[in-house]
């Protein structure tokens, strides 16, 4: 899950990176009284959860209030990438000597956390990656214990970083180790961070994206998903604790098991179709959860067919058959429905099943290319 | 024979007492797996699945009990980076473990704890193992596998039960069946499991399964080429997945031109590995 600028920057705030001091604003007079109380020169900047903000035109200088609020007019509601700005942050303008990159991910070739950092920081950070290794600075940090002030000097000696802002970079660098650890987050970068006109080191922007896995312990995230960049179905997925992602075609697939699934959407373009999604309905899915899956593929017009492939496991075979029984109760479905059914359970299953009216397939070839033909003609 | 584990392999199940536990645990008691106890903190001195098994407060105890050197864990997400550093303290030589959903920092340390206690893991959020009648520790049907001469190993689940039907439906067997699980951070990886199926004796060919995402199967594709003499059938999973879309695993994500199908599949056919278009056709392209 990803986390806007403004909620990273407070969260790296919290733990001694020093940061400018902006509030968040939904209207250009909002944006204004902000830019008002800060005083001076602002930055007004469009908090959507994607990268190139500022190429796009999502980041402009204000000189005064009046300005502020023109920015604001400007950049609200726009488009940037498919996302539409509904918040922008005022911040105090910052006058920049030089832009450092520092951020924490998890290197899962190494198994451990790496920090990075280059005195080529700021909009062109992937540039640099790919035109001069060189200036990337790479340290890995043993996950048993943490970053150690050793790690942090190498960074420092390893960018050039002038002596005098040694102590304050060793703040910065434990501050966001803490931030990444204490947040669950897969990445916690701060990128400007630059040097100002006053000889001080300073967090511009920041971005988080905190693994989903541990949301589980950090309801509070849960809180801020920013719901307006993802399909409504995908959202209603997840709250089913499923895998569903919107695709182009006209076969909805319902599977147990992400390798399984894709496989599934392999095979169907393999014999000539398109799959509508990719679904997972993960390990030990019971009835309930398979009628939810089976609302969701539905509520996409574009779907034909449905196939579903249960290998059961840990899913039981017969669970599956009452969620669709279930399901098909109430939604009384009209494409053409294909199944195949096979692994734990899945004679009870079937038995289960045999009353309804669904197209029935021993081998994935088989259930793929006779989901391919139903769609053909229920077109 | 098979690696890792066979009919001799005594196991204890953490997280026993729950309902895929119990339901689990009695598929292997019906295959023939020594499941010697069971482990559920505060349950200690219960007998479950009609008095055949232990249950025991520890692993500690329960290894010391019963003489058992692995242990499976089936126990919910929050509790499962604990339940395998126990295991890692208890003495068991192999931890199997089913729990989907651990963070990734949790699996860095766990991890990190087990190979300085020198214990192997499989997993998490894997199906386990199959030494086709011998054992079976996980969720892998028994009754899709027959034995035989190929190793398989697996990134995927139900895939791979697909792969074992598909051998068994032309009378091909297995020796060992491993899935080693879909997370970024893991136990055994492809390569350490392809080492032991060049190393064990039995095994004449073997099948690798992978899916998109990460560069695993490409340091496979690397490693077989350079340090195996069986020959190796796979097939990719994810062909047909846009980039940039996370499809269920947390490491089926294409990211930056790095794991994509077209690239696994391109570094594999150069390392000599026969490709199969999808999972039924790989019995085909195995030696008879």
């Amino acid at each position: 899950m990803k986390l806007h600028e403004y909620i990273s920057k407070d969260i790296f705030a919290k733990y001694g990176v020093p940061v400018p001091k902006g509030e968040i604003a939904a209207t250009p007079e909002e944006a204004g009284k902000i830019a008002k109380k800060l005083g001076g020169r602002v930055v007004v900047k469009a908090q959507v959860l994607v990268g190139g903000r500022g190429k796009a035109g999502g980041v402009k200088l204000a000189a005064d209030p009046q300005e502020a609020v023109e920015a604001a007019k400007a950049i609200l509601g726009m488009d940037i990438k498919g996302l539409t700005v509904s918040k922008v942050l005022i911040a105090p303008a910052v006058e920049i000597a030089t832009e450092i990159y520092l951020g924490i991910t998890n290197d899962r070739t190494a198994r451990q956390p790496v920090i990075i950092a280059s005195a080529a920081g700021g909009v062109d950070i992937e540039e640099v990656a790919k035109t001069n290794p060189e200036k990337i600075i790479r340290v890995h940090v043993n996950p048993l214990l943490g970053v150690q002030d050793y790690n942090i000097r190498d960074l420092a000696i390893g960018i050039e970083l002038d002596r005098r802002l040694w102590d304050s970079f060793h703040t910065i660098t434990k501050g966001l180790w803490e931030a990444y650890h204490n947040s669950d987050a897969t990445l916690a970068e701060i990128n400007p961070l630059v040097i100002d006109d006053k000889g001080q080191l300073l967090g511009i922007d920041g971005k988080m994206v905190i693994d989903d896995s541990a949301l589980y312990r950090h309801p509070d995230f849960e809180e801020l998903r920013d719901l307006s960049a993802e399909e409504p179905a995908e959202i209603e997925a997840r709250q089913s604790d499923l895998t569903y992602i919107k695709l182009d075609g006209e076969i909805g697939c319902m599977v147990n098991g992400a390798g399984l699934a894709m496989a599934t959407m392999d095979i169907i373009k393999l014999f000539g179709g398109e799959p509508a999604n990719f679904l997972d309905i993960g390990g030990g899915a019971n009835a309930e959860k398979v009628a939810a899956a089976l609302r969701i593929i539905l509520s996409d017009p574009n779907v034909k067919a449905v196939l579903f492939n249960i290998f059961g496991g840990i899913t039981r075979g017969d669970e599956v058959a009452k969620g669709i029984l279930e399901a098909m109760d109430t939604l009384k479905p009209t494409v053409p429905m294909v199944i195949r059914l096979v692994g734990t359970n899945a004679a009870e299953g079937r038995a289960l099943l045999a009353e309804a009216n669904m197209i029935t397939a021993e081998t994935l070839a088989e259930a793929a290319q006779k989901a391919v033909e139903a769609a053909k003609g229920s077109k | 024979m098979g690696i890792l584990a066979d009919k001799n392999t005594r196991v204890v199940v953490q997280g026993i007492t729950g309902r895929e536990g119990m339901f689990h645990s009695e598929r292997m008691l019906e295959y023939g797996t020594q499941v010697v106890g069971g482990v559920r903190p505060g349950k200690g001195g219960e007998w479950v699945l009609d008095g055949k098994v232990p249950v025991f407060d520890s692993v500690k105890v329960a290894v010391d009990a019963t003489g058992a050197d692995c242990s499976m864990i089936v126990v919910p997400q929050s509790a499962a980076p604990d339940a395998m550093l126990e295991a890692a303290d208890s003495g068991v030589r192999l931890i199997i473990c089913l729990t989907e959903g651990i963070p990734i920092q949790d699996m860095m340390r766990v991890r990190a704890y087990l190979d300085f206690k020198g214990v192997q893991l499989i997993g998490p959020n894997c199906p386990g193992l199959l030494t086709p009648g011998q054992t079976k520790i996980g969720i892998i049907p028994g009754d899709i596998a027959i034995p035989g001469s190929i190793g398989v190993v697996s990134r995927s689940g139900t895939l791979t039960y697909e792969v074992l039907a598909a051998l068994k439906q032309v009378g091909l067997g297995a020796t060992t069946c491993v899935g080693i699980g879909g997370d970024p951070v893991k136990g055994l990886n492809y390569i350490d499991v392809l080492q032991m199926f060049e190393d064990d004796p039995l095994t004449d060919q073997v099948v690798m399964i992978g899916e998109i995402g990460g560069s695993d199967e490409e340091k496979a594709a690397e490693f077989i080429s350079q340090s195996m003499t069986k020959p190796v059938v796979s097939f990719i999973a994810g062909q047909s997945a846009p980039p940039g879309k996370r499809m269920g695993h947390a490491g089926a994500i294409v990211e930056g031109g790095e794991g994509s199908a077209a690239d696994k599949i391109a570094a594999l056919k150069k390392a000599g590995v026969q490709m199969a278009d999808h999972p039924e056709q790989i019995p085909d392209l195995l030696r008879k």
